[in-house]
């Protein structure tokens, strides 16, 4: 099987210089966020913008690497990478260093290395090559409850680090899993119980109640007209719908009203658009908002072309905190403008497409799902992070693949994006 | 393109994608809320730049209120992080006990929130200072501007700042926390002129609340306009010499210059030093005079006070009658040492004038200030009518014209009504109407229901002087330098009096003076005609509802001189006894200071001086007020 040829690497351009321009973009950012105001020096390794410019050369060795590496060496050794990986995620509780509470680092002196970047990798290649077994079917419980032991191990371990953000990133597996062949109704379920959840707090319990009933009753009603045995053939299914909706409803109504804590509360009104109060308003965006609020203001503040380069008085005024990590994009929000915002949206957009694209086209199964789980962990990265700044989603922290600082998640992302691009450009010798 | 199940991911990417590009190009190009408000944009802050207030001059452009700059350190103790405290110590020129000493104290006040440091530094080591500051995380320097009251007189008039409370930051919005605002007398009267208008400048900021330039090239900002400087109407010498004569002493002197109605002088005892009432320590010292109940400083003798006139009232009495038709100038009356207004046996109202029987008219009633031609007189203006009623109404409607029963008016923030009594006033009392002139006869001379305060008394012999009408009394003659325009200070209140029926009166009120046996004999001056009248309250205070008879009060009231008047006074002491023993000496004594300028009787100016009412009441009072402890002389 393997005659491996070097000459015979067909790398996808499209998606290598998509990483270039994003990586590229990134470190400008970082640049305008940690750079100094007046005396610029760009290889003062002692600034983040410094520090960043030798990780992406970093990654640029390990590219390297990576592209030399055979494609099965990738396959039979997930299982090992795998466990490795969850070792040292375990091993941050007896070694790891504590960083505002959380210990999700191992240091060597002032360099840091976080674990969970890079687990998300083992665990992308551990499911490929599980889910790429053609006898692997998620239909039997037996292999179901694999999948769910394989994702649920590091999503625990990382909810006890107290890294939600990350944890949340092994969520992004459901879409490789449907299109392994879980059940849609999976998808639709979750679906179904956030949107009930999240109407029943924004609306209130009786007009969710009388709204939702009335539209399942008019729906039923439209069905019978259509097909006047419908009631009848589906019976258990309705009844089972009015009860479970209902139900879902009242629990929602008691989760929020017993079990949730008041500054969750907060954050729900806040974010839900509940509160009207404007003193409460003001209260809250001074506390759990401060962020959010500071990121669209920096954002807005930008205009349609940005106040350019290194002009950004908010961001030079170092108003969004965590603007070189998390809220990155608001840097670029006001500096460049709709246009370097929209640009920055787009190759993502282009990025992650362009991996499902490709992912699809794979002959090797283990290729076609590893490239699905690549593209859905940059969709997460995208989209909670964006969704974040953005004040569309409540604050979860997160980085933005290869704008936030820092060479765990840079490598994390470079390593995972190449190692597809690996399995990609060869796969026509690969049989 | 490839298949139903892999297309979620595909549609997701594209929903989310596109939503954040709605979402940017309406927070950036659509909602402009964020860039075109200054105040929206956290980056820019608003400073205010505060004018200087205005000062205050008295009439001669002596310089009364004037502004002191001075420069606070100020610390946050929790913010003071990794400073050098040697150097800092060595630009405050202290040494290192004191820094920790102050440390302390500050963090033992509040860690987060800001307290003095060093204070009042002055302007050179200001400016040292201020270049190195920014090395010193958690101090700042304050500018805070202090009034400052060169002469300790007058606390009364100026008034004082303090911090804005919050109803009037509810109320107008001009004001913001922490602001100063006047709060008594002229400075709360004119705190508009005197506050001028501050400026408002936005400024871009980074988040350590340091200045990177102004927003926009300052197209927002306003300039500050500076505090207008006022000038009073008060004449500084004699406001302190009527503030030295009544050195303990409780009592009120109101000096008005009848053409115009400019108050020369309003003077209240006890006062104190304006000086207190700055900065830090005005709290302190504000509860310790509030809550001084035996003298009671704040309380403005001279505008709230309000006592019987006294005799002082038959002037007005009497032109009333004049004025009726009641009585003419050639009216006579005999006095058989006192008058009988009922058939009781204590229907008896006593009289001192000593004329034994002899018919007396206008002049000599008045400059012995006999009792029964004024209860005639009373008497006479209330039965000219058909019923007592009306009788009281027309009476109560002439005195009413002197400025009396109502607000004077005067521009400064608290004054009193008094009390003239008409009709419907007794007729409360009296339900069935059954009351007559004699039911009332303590009004002829002054006692009974009626009080003024001596503002209105003073307004009253204003309007004598004057002949028949008064300027509305005020204390601001200038602002900016420009004579003020407000119609209410400048146009005549006439009292519809016909002036000659003055003369007669004039007549009397100069013999108060200058007639063998009128009750202001020893009061006289040496080149000057004046015309005054004595008045002897008598007052009473309740103690556990039994009535307690006070020693009388003092009352003057005078002008001078008899032609082209030039000041006219009325004086109040409390507890003074008669009108002759102590405020018609004071009247006289500020008519010569005020006209010219020096004293003919030194000695006598002592002597009153000299007098302590304090000492002679104390005793008295304190088991009436159930004070403790002993005086405390000032």
């Amino acid at each position: 099987m393997a005659h491996f040829n070097k000459n015979s690497l067909h790398v996808d351009w499209v998606l290598v210089l998509t990483y270039l321009l994003l990586v590229t973009f990134g470190w400008l950012t970082i640049f305008a966020v940690t750079g100094p105001d007046t005396f610029i020096d760009i290889f003062n390794f002692k600034e983040s913008y410094g520090k960043q410019l030798i990780f992406i050369g970093f990654s640029f060795m390990l590219i390297a690497i990576l592209l030399s590496i055979e494609n099965q060496f990738y396959e039979q050794y997930s299982g090992v990478f795998y466990i490795i990986s969850i070792l040292l995620l375990l091993g941050l509780f007896a070694f790891g260093k504590n960083i505002n509470g959380q210990t999700n680092w191992y240091a060597f002196g002032s360099f840091t290395i976080q674990p969970s970047e890079f687990v998300k990798v083992t665990t992308a290649l551990a499911l490929s090559s599980l889910l790429g077994d053609n006898l692997f079917d998620l239909k039997k419980f037996k292999d179901l409850r694999i999948v769910a032991l394989l994702l649920f191990v590091p999503i625990v371990i990382i909810v006890l680090q107290k890294d939600v953000g990350s944890a949340l990133v092994f969520f992004s597996f459901i879409f490789v899993l449907l299109r392994k062949g879980l059940s849609i109704q999976f998808f639709w379920i979750m679906f179904g119980i956030a949107f009930l959840f999240i109407s029943t707090i924004k609306l209130g319990l009786s007009p969710t109640l009388i709204i939702l009933n009335l539209l399942l009753i008019g729906f039923f009603i439209y069905a019978t007209k259509k097909q006047p045995l419908f009631f009848r053939k589906n019976m258990v299914m309705v009844i089972t719908t009015f009860v479970s909706v209902n139900l879902l409803i009242f629990l929602s109504s008691f989760a929020y009203s017993n079990i949730l804590e008041p500054h969750h509360k907060d954050r729900l009104h806040l974010w839900l658009r509940i509160e009207k109060s404007p003193e409460k308003i003001r209260e809250l965006k001074q506390t759990y908002g401060y962020n959010n609020n500071q990121s669209i203001q920096t954002i807005a503040s930008g205009g349609f072309a940005g106040k350019g380069f290194l002009q950004g008085d908010r961001t030079n005024g170092k108003f969004v905190p965590a603007q070189y990590t998390d809220y990155i994009f608001s840097a670029v929000g006001e500096e460049f403008g709709f246009l370097g915002s929209a640009l920055v949206v787009i190759l993502f957009m282009i990025l992650i497409l362009r991996l499902v694209y490709k992912a699809e086209m794979q002959k090797s199964k283990f290729a076609r799902y590893y490239g699905y789980s690549v593209a859905s962990i940059f969709f997460v990265h995208f989209a909670v992070n964006i969704g974040m700044v953005l004040d569309l989603l409540p604050t979860v922290g997160i980085p933005l693949p290869f704008f936030s600082y820092g060479g765990s998640s840079l490598w994390g992302f470079t390593i995972l994006l190449f190692i597809f691009i690996k399995l990609d450009g060869t796969r026509l010798d690969d049989f | 393109m490839f298949g139903k199940k892999g297309s979620i991911l595909f549609i997701f990417t594209i929903l989310s994608g596109l939503l954040f590009l709605v979402r940017l190009f309406y927070l950036q190009v659509i909602d402009d809320s964020y860039r075109n408000n200054p105040m929206n944009n956290s980056s820019v802050a608003t400073k205010y730049e505060y004018p200087n207030r205005g000062f205050i001059y008295d009439r001669n452009g002596e310089l009364l209120v004037n502004n002191l700059v001075s420069y606070d350190v100020m610390v946050i103790p929790r913010e003071v992080k990794e400073i050098d405290t040697a150097s800092f110590c060595e630009l405050l020129e202290e040494d290192k006990d004191f820094f920790i000493k102050k440390m302390e104290k500050a963090r033992k006040y509040s860690p987060i929130r800001p307290s003095i440091f060093a204070d009042q530094l002055s302007k050179e080591d200001y400016a040292a200072l201020q270049e190195k500051m920014f090395q010193f995380k958690g101090f700042y320097i304050q500018k805070r501007m202090l009034r400052m009251y060169p002469h300790p007189t007058s606390a009364n008039v100026l008034g004082y700042i303090s911090q804005v409370n919050e109803a009037t930051i509810e109320k107008n919005p001009y004001y913001q926390m922490g602001e100063l605002t006047g709060t008594q007398g002229v400075e709360k009267q004119y705190e508009e002129e005197l506050r001028g208008k501050k400026g408002v400048r936005f400024v871009n900021k980074n988040i350590h609340n340091i200045e990177v330039g102004s927003y926009k090239g300052g197209k927002y900002d306003t300039l500050s306009i500076p505090g207008k400087d006022l000038t009073l109407t008060l004449d500084l010498e004699l406001q302190q010499f009527g503030e030295w004569l009544l050195n303990n002493k409780w009592g009120g002197i109101v000096a008005i210059e009848p053409s115009s109605g400019e108050i020369l002088a309003l003077v209240t005892a006890p006062n104190y030093d304006p000086n207190i009432m700055v900065g830090r320590e005005r709290s302190k010292n504000f509860n310790v005079l509030y809550n001084d109940k035996f003298s009671k400083p704040l309380f403005d003798r001279a505008l709230q006070a309000q006592y019987p006139p006294g005799s002082t009232f038959k002037i007005v009495n009497i032109l009333a009658a004049l004025h009726l038709g009641a009585m003419t100038p050639e009216t006579t009356t005999t006095c058989h040492g006192g008058y009988r207004y009922g058939r009781g046996p204590n229907d008896f109202m006593a009289c001192h004038c000593g004329t034994h029987g002899r018919p007396i008219a206008i002049r000599e009633g008045i400059f012995r200030s006999c009792n029964s031609y004024f209860a005639t007189t009373y008497k006479r203006s209330l039965e000219h009518f058909t019923n007592p009623q009306e009788g009281l109404n027309q009476w109560s409607n002439t005195v009413k014209k002197f400025g009396m029963g109502e607000f004077l008016g005067v521009d400064l923030p608290i004054g009193q009504k008094g009390l003239i009594p008409d009709a419907e006033y007794y007729n409360h009392w009296y339900p069935q109407k059954n009351w007559r002139a004699s039911t009332t006869i303590s009004n002829a001379i002054g006692q009974g229901q009626i009080l003024t305060t001596p503002i209105q008394l003073a307004n009253m012999v204003a309007t004598v002087a004057n002949r028949g009408f008064y300027i509305t009394p005020h204390v601001v003659k200038k602002i900016d330098g420009k004579p003020i325009t407000n119609p209410k200070y400048t146009t005549k209140k006439e009292t519809g009096i016909d002036p000659t029926l003055f003369e007669p009166v004039i007549d009397g009120m100069q013999m108060v003076f200058e007639s063998p046996g009128g009750t202001a004999y020893w009061s006289q001056l040496k080149g000057v005609h004046l015309c005054g009248k004595t008045g002897t309250a008598e007052n009473f205070i309740k103690v556990n509802g039994k009535k307690v008879t006070l020693e009388d009060h003092s009352i003057f009231i005078a002008f001078a001189p008899r032609e082209n008047p030039k000041i006219a006074i009325a004086v109040f002491v409390e507890n003074g006894g008669f009108g002759s023993r102590i405020a018609a000496p004071i009247a006289s004594l500020m008519i010569d200071k005020y006209l010219n300028d020096s004293i003919q009787n030194p000695v006598k100016a002592q002597t009153i001086h000299d007098i302590d009412l304090y000492k002679e009441q104390y005793n008295h009072k304190k088991t009436l007020l159930g004070l403790n402890g002993t005086l405390q002389q000032k």
